[in-house]
């Protein structure tokens, strides 16, 4: 300091008043922070490694590269576009590391991951693994492929070609029904194979009028918990929250017991003749088992926002606006509605998103045409074992989210919003 | 609400005084629409309201929160009654700038209401009120939110405003000072009945029961009971011994109890002989300098809450607290009053 130190003030222990100060707010920081260590702990392990992993698990190719070490440095030196088969020693590459990974059984696992690009090459490789051990010497060319001709198809070398890198796009493209070949050109999937695009459509325009769904029950109930005298509106909101202190597999069950063509609603309607005996209508395991097996569960997450929102707004609002003239649809119109605006954004992003994720009440009651994009990352996880496409799928679906509320954040403001 | 007669006059400010749980601000309600009348009518410029939803009384009124709609700024909540109105747009705009105008307000009309003090809100409420040139604007305890410098600075703006443009302005309060500063008339309020019905000095000077006298003002307070009746005037024992000549305003004749009531500034003390209608002797309890005048408690025929306001001038008289004093008053300003639930109770 240019004055000298004689300026700095100083605690009456004679440490400078800044420095004290400092040491002062630092100790206060540092046990605020072991407050939250537990739940930090918790967080990062459960929550945010995984979702890291997932992300790079999108990307990882590593499999073909560390089962076939050899072949994979060996077709480098080969001209995937060259219409020739690769050279005698990438054949003499492929023996030694498919006898090597046989041995401790690996080769199944590159044999799936190439499987998802292409049918075929996961019983081409358990039949090449238990061939492979008897070549051991030059030519081993024409050995190869006398094991199986299709050693000599073009294909298969671009394929491990492609994939012997140990990043890739191609789950990312397959997420969204594109494939790449081996000269890298990206091009749609045939017809009959593109299915995700298709899911995340009808994922999101299913979500979306849900969400409308919700907002269109759930906005009266909403007014009447916020006016009604608290005697009433108690009872209301037990009832709003039911909901969440029951199961929601009973739940979900309980509308295929409702809506099922033997169920209680297709009887009732049976016995008072509204439909006849053969004429039971498919209400469950389709698009309408999903909304309204939706509907119903998502609907108290639009009903509490609204309902925090719409208690605040003081009734004093409404009657200004009678008493300035307003009759009482155009003071609620124009008065009362557009402060429940944030109420309305909150419940709104809060249902659409919990929507586009939902998994267990869509697989339950969405049969083929109700499911979601979720069903389907959540059968590549645990049926088809292919979690590089799952992840892509999830990234996306992150993504997308991400992307909605950016989008929320700009129209509306995140600051608008208010969840309770 | 019980029995409630009350004609409002064209241009007048009327204010409705009393404790809260007494019924006016109920009884305003009722005139803007919300509450419904259980019975009895009510006109408006001749023209009977009782059926006439709120929104089509033309009544303003002004909330003691102000009610200002915040997702829209001042201008636009102005001209909300004339929108609604589907008044034109250029009227629209005048009559807006015209009322930012009166409320000295003309450069907030692109703030919201969140961005103005509690004062300027109101006075943005009280525009919006007055707007659309309503018969008649009701005002709910409108001043109780702001802080005790700008609500008198605000009674004397609505007041001006009220000179201004002659509207028929009702006004409701429990405070007292604002009601008599801005009002022509005050209806006090108890138990869902007009006690009285008066101008403000009228309601000051010639109280008609206990519940006005106690409630307007300071007030002394004797108890007694009747002796004699003397034409307007009567003679009253006290309970705690001695004898009052006051004016008969409220009381049954000879034997029945009665509450004196009379007001701190007209005791004199140490009258000169014969100068007063009464004469009495207190003990001073009390002392406090206030300035322009000394506030003192003495304990009078039993009464030991006897205020007495001595004016700061040059002739007073030396008091020290213990201290016998004479005291005087005029029977006109001692008013026997009813004595409600006092009964045949002696003391």
């Amino acid at each position: 300091m240019a004055t000298g130190a004689d300026s700095i003030i100083r605690t009456a222990d004679g440490v400078p008043l800044k420095t004290s100060l400092r040491r002062a707010t630092a100790r206060r920081r540092v046990r605020t922070f072991l407050l939250v260590v537990p739940i930090l702990a918790f967080l990062l392990i459960t929550f945010v490694f995984p979702v890291i992993d997932m992300l790079f698990r999108s990307v990882d190719n590593q499999i073909v590269s560390s089962v076939l070490p050899r072949t994979t440095l060996a077709i480098q030196s080969w001209d995937p576009a060259s219409e020739e088969l690769p050279p005698d020693f990438v054949y003499e590459a492929l023996v030694l590391d498919v006898q090597d990974s046989f041995e401790d059984k690996t080769l199944g696992r590159a044999g799936r991951r190439l499987n998802y690009e292409q049918s075929g090459v996961m019983s081409l490789f358990r039949k090449s693994g238990r061939r492979a051990k008897r070549i051991t010497e030059a030519p081993f060319k024409d050995q190869v492929i006398a094991i199986d001709n299709r050693w000599a198809d073009l294909e298969i070398w671009q394929l491990i070609h492609q994939e012997s890198s140990k990043v890739t796009a191609s789950y990312f493209l397959s997420a969204v029904d594109l494939q790449i070949d081996y000269k890298g050109e990206i091009s749609w999937k045939a017809e009959e194979r593109r299915i995700y695009l298709f899911l995340f459509y009808r994922t999101l325009w299913m979500s979306a009028l849900i969400t409308v769904f919700c907002l269109l029950l759930g906005y009266p109930i909403a007014f009447l918990l916020a006016t009604l005298p608290s005697r009433h509106s108690n009872l209301l909101l037990i009832l709003v929250l039911l909901p969440f202190w029951t199961s929601l597999l009973v739940r979900t069950t309980a509308w295929i017991a409702l809506l099922q063509s033997e169920g209680v609603l297709n009887d009732l309607m049976v016995f008072l003749g509204i439909i006849s005996e053969d004429g039971r209508l498919q209400m469950i395991h389709n698009k309408f088992g999903t909304f309204v097996a939706m509907t119903h569960i998502l609907l108290p997450f639009m009903i509490l926002p609204l309902y925090s929102v719409m208690k605040t707004i003081p009734s004093s609002y409404m009657r200004a606006a009678r008493s300035l003239g307003a009759s009482p649809f155009t003071g609620f119109v124009k008065v009362y509605m557009p402060n429940t605006v944030p109420g309305i954004g909150a419940g709104c992003i809060l249902v659409f998103i919990l929507s586009i994720g939902y998994y267990i009440t869509p697989a339950l009651v969405g049969g083929r045409t109700g499911t979601f994009i979720s069903n389907i990352i959540a059968l590549h996880i645990g049926e088809t074992l292919n979690w590089g496409l799952a992840a892509a799928l999830g990234v996306i679906l992150l993504a997308l989210v991400l992307l909605l509320y950016f989008l929320y954040d700009r129209i509306v403001g995140v600051n608008n919003m208010k969840l309770g | 609400m019980k029995d409630l007669n009350l004609s409002i006059e064209t241009g007048e400010f009327l204010t409705m005084l009393g404790p809260s749980g007494s019924g006016k601000t109920t009884c305003l309600m009722m005139l803007a629409g919300f509450e419904p009348a259980t019975h009895g009518e009510i006109y408006l410029n001749d023209r009977p309201v009782n059926k006439v939803a709120p929104h089509r009384r033309n009544i303003g009124m002004v909330f003691q929160d102000y009610a200002l709609f915040p997702h829209m700024t001042v201008s636009e909540n102005l001209a909300f009654p004339l929108r609604v109105r589907r008044t034109s747009k250029a009227d629209t705009e005048a009559k807006v700038k015209r009322a930012l105008e009166m409320v000295r307000l003309p450069a907030f009309g692109n703030r919201r209401p969140a961005q103005l003090s509690g004062g300027q809100q109101q006075r943005v409420a009280v525009a919006r009120a007055l707007v659309f040139e309503p018969d008649l604007v009701l005002m709910d305890e409108p001043l109780g939110a702001l802080d005790k410098n700008l609500r008198e600075e605000m009674q004397y703006e609505i007041k001006h405003i009220h000179e201004q443009l002659g509207v028929t302005v009702v006004y409701v309060t429990h405070d007292q000072s604002e009601a008599l500063t801005m009002s022509n008339r005050i209806a006090v309020f108890d138990d869902g009945v007009i006690q009285q019905l008066a101008s403000p000095s009228a309601l000051y000077e010639e109280p008609e029961n206990c519940f006005v006298a106690q409630f307007i003002g300071e007030n002394n307070r004797l108890y007694g009971k009747v002796t004699s009746v003397e034409g307007s005037y009567c003679r009253v024992a006290l309970d705690g011994g001695g004898t009052v000549f006051a004016r008969k305003i409220k009381c049954e004749g000879e034997g029945a109890r009665t509450i004196l009531s009379l007001r701190p500034e007209r005791v004199v003390i140490a009258p000169a002989e014969d100068g007063t209608d009464n004469s009495i002797v207190g003990r001073v309890q009390e002392l406090i300098y206030l300035g322009d005048h000394i506030r003192a408690r003495l304990a009078v025929a039993g009464n030991d809450e006897f205020v007495v306001k001595i004016p700061n001038t040059e002739r007073q008289v030396d008091l020290r607290e213990g201290m016998d004093v004479d005291l005087g008053w005029a029977a006109d300003d001692c008013r026997a009053l009813d004595a409600p639930g006092q009964g045949a109770q002696a003391g």
